[in-house]
């Protein structure tokens, strides 16, 4: 124990941190809340003299608003696609590379490289292999776009995916292999550590119980990494609720296709539009309401994990 | 079932390519486990006694030789199909599942004709968790289970698929003396009733000869000696299997032998007639001392312990390569402890002398 004398000293070491965290952190926060439950509250006004009063206005304008239904959607429908498909591919993928002993460090560093690649530079690129060009009313569009080239290789027709005019299915069809493959190298990054420190003794006995394949999978892998599964998955929906870069990264700012703007905005979206509208009340609200759906889906999660989640 | 091991041979690869130091882990073993005995691989760690066993359930492969069960060339068959019962060190019980799960588990998996009804596989575990006295922790899982629980749990879950050979690894090693005695009488017992073949390593002699029906004792990957643990104790054919083997251990002496006699230092304690005069390592063992006020061998006496039933006298010898001599007699012999020397006469049937060189057994004929 630190000696009651000696307790400044350990406040002097821990303020650096302390006041940061204070400014940065705690009062954004409580400051989020503040300006939530003000009326209309518009940071130019509050400048300006203005004073706000107590109520639940913003809440009840954020609901109303069609635009923030549709981002909810859109939201939620991301989530609950890529988050599966996900991590049921970062199992897979992490259970082969942990199988095959030559060139897994190679591998490991080739699944890993989005990671540390920007998101809108991938997005970029992505938008680049989705891209059609040429364009021209009655007749049939000239691609350039290397996923329509293929699709095309093999006798397919071109699919207008991300340009003027795509459908609302392909413009979400494209964001959802984008985002998974940009949330793969996290996972497996995590599942992989999980299969490598299961203790390689499990296999011999089971192998010992003469276990079929696909039965070591189901009875004793899965389990023995439902730890990092659980983990995982909550993360994986965190993450999904707050999607948005990824958006700009294929669609630009306008979070849509050319000609529907907005069409695939986000709950994250939706509060910076907010907020560049100056309506930083509504943007506070909002905010608030996505922690809300984000606790809740967080509470889901861990309530399932820990009926799942063995010792 | 038969299992006979024929020059079975593991190499293991040096890490450092450059240096080459290869590891030869077995040697050239060969010997035949009978059917339905239970058989102590015994020796001092990196003996390659685990390598054996790993070898006989096929998690290892061989360098060369060949291993059979029965009359069947198991040698190139996967562990899978080997039909054995494998209980490990640390016993690696499935952490995620019940007692009863881990212990149906291995029933799960079979296949074809030996595909068991729900119930016959209950009745099955039940009687395996009978067998090992756990039939009341079913619904408990390993973590909440005692070192010895789990012990049980490990054996009863390697039985139950009724294994053609049984391995056991370590499997006292992290119990506690308590725990550690009652288990290997229950191991016997378990053996005794199923009749499977067993084969269980240990480095703890006692262990190994108070319950195997054959020990086989190694040391840097070659057998040393294979029989009955008594025969063993009674007959080494190496001062190393002699020094491995009793509690208290032998004591070794340097000696030598001259016109049919064995020295140790001055004194002419046997007669050992027919062997050439040499240098020799004389091993006595503690119980082989008797109290003889004129017997031909004299130690300089340094303490006298009870031990109720007997006496242990701790004396000392220029010769002794252990610090100290260590004789159990009756506690019926008074021993003054005043007194500086102890005059010992020696038992012809506990002493034995080693070639000096090769410190292998040099027999003779006990008058």
């Amino acid at each position: 124990m630190v000696d009651s004398k000696q307790q400044w000293k350990a406040w002097l070491y821990l303020s650096p941190a302390i006041v940061l965290l204070l400014v940065f952190t705690v009062w954004p926060i409580i400051n989020t809340v503040r300006m939530a439950f003000l009326e209309g509250y518009s940071g130019l006004e509050a400048v300006g003299g203005a004073s706000f009063e107590f109520g639940f206005g913003n809440f009840v304008k954020v609901v109303k608003y069609k635009k923030f239904v549709d981002c909810l959607k859109n939201t939620m429908l991301l989530c609950v696609t890529t988050v599966p498909i996900s991590t049921f591919l970062a199992l897979l993928i992490a259970v082969a590379l942990n199988s095959i002993k030559p060139l897994q460090k190679i591998l490991q560093t080739i699944f890993f490289l989005p990671y540390v690649t920007n998101s809108i530079a991938i997005g970029m690129v992505f938008s680049a292999m989705f891209n059609i060009v040429g364009l021209t009313p009655g007749s049939l569009p000239d691609t350039v776009g290397i996923v329509n080239n293929v699709i095309e290789f093999f006798g397919g027709e071109a699919i207008n995916w991300i340009n003027q005019g795509s459908s609302y299915t392909a413009n979400i069809a494209v964001m959802i292999i984008y985002i998974v493959w940009n949330a793969l190298p996290f996972k497996i990054l995590v599942l992989l550590g999980g299969l490598q420190s299961i203790n390689k003794q499990y296999y011999d006995a089971a192998k010992v119980d003469s276990t079929p394949r696909r039965r070591v999978f189901t009875r004793i892998t899965v389990p023995l990494l439902s730890p990092m599964l659980a983990y995982v998955v909550i993360t994986g929906f965190i993450g999904g609720f707050k999607e948005y870069t990824s958006i700009v990264g294929i669609f630009g700012e306008k979070m849509g296709p050319t000609g529907d703007q907005g069409r695939l905005n986000t709950m994250v979206g939706f509060i910076y539009d907010a907020l560049k509208t100056d309506s930083q009340g509504r943007a506070s609200a909002a905010a608030m309401i996505l922690f809300g759906i984000i606790l809740v889906v967080t509470l889901i999660n861990m309530q399932v994990s820990k009926k799942r989640v063995h010792y | 079932m038969k299992v006979e091991l024929q020059n079975l041979t593991k190499i293991f690869p040096s890490r450092n390519k450059k240096a080459n130091e290869e590891v030869v882990a077995v040697n050239n073993f060969n010997f035949t486990i009978p059917d339905g005995k239970l058989i102590g691989l015994l020796g001092p760690s990196g003996c390659g006694k685990s390598t054996t066993l790993y070898m006989i359930s096929g998690l290892q492969k061989p360098t060369s030789g060949k291993i059979f069960f029965g009359d069947d060339d198991v040698t190139e068959l996967s562990t899978e199909n080997r039909g054995i019962g494998l209980v490990f060190q640390n016993y690696a019980l499935y952490p995620h599942m019940t007692v009863k799960q881990n212990i149906l588990f291995p029933l799960q998996n079979l296949k074809g004709k030996d595909k068991m009804t729900k119930e016959e596989m209950l009745e099955r575990a039940n009687y395996a968790a009978k067998l090992v006295q756990i039939d009341e922790l079913m619904d408990r899982k390993p973590s909440e289970l005692s070192g010895g629980q789990q012990q049980r749990v490990a054996i009863a879950r390697a039985l139950v698929k009724m294994p053609r050979v049984l391995l056991l690894d370590e499997p006292l090693s992290n119990l506690d003396a308590r725990l550690r005695l009652q288990t290997r009488e229950e191991i016997r017992r378990i053996q005794r009733e199923t009749k499977i073949t067993t084969v269980f390593v240990t480095h703890d002699q006692e262990e190994a000869m108070s319950i195997s029906d054959l020990i086989v004792v190694m040391k840097l990957g070659v057998m040393q000696q294979i029989g009955e643990p008594q025969e063993v104790y009674d007959n080494p054919t190496n001062l190393f299997v002699a020094k491995f083997l009793g509690t208290p251990p032998i004591n070794v002496f340097n000696g030598r032998v001259h016109d049919g006699k064995i020295y140790i230092g001055e004194d002419a304690v046997m007669d050992a007639p027919g062997v050439q005069d040499q240098e020799v390592y004389v091993g006595i063992r503690p119980e082989g001392f008797n109290l003889d006020e004129n017997g031909p061998f004299h130690c300089k006496l340094s303490s006298v312990e009870v031990m109720g039933r007997d006496v242990s006298i701790v004396s000392t010898n220029e010769a002794s390569i252990n610090p100290i001599i260590r004789s159990i007699i009756n506690a019926e012999n008074k021993v003054d402890t005043n007194q500086e020397y102890v005059s010992y006469s020696l038992k012809p049937n506990k002493i034995f002398i080693f070639n000096k060189e090769n410190e292998e057994r040099i027999h003779f004929e006990v008058k």
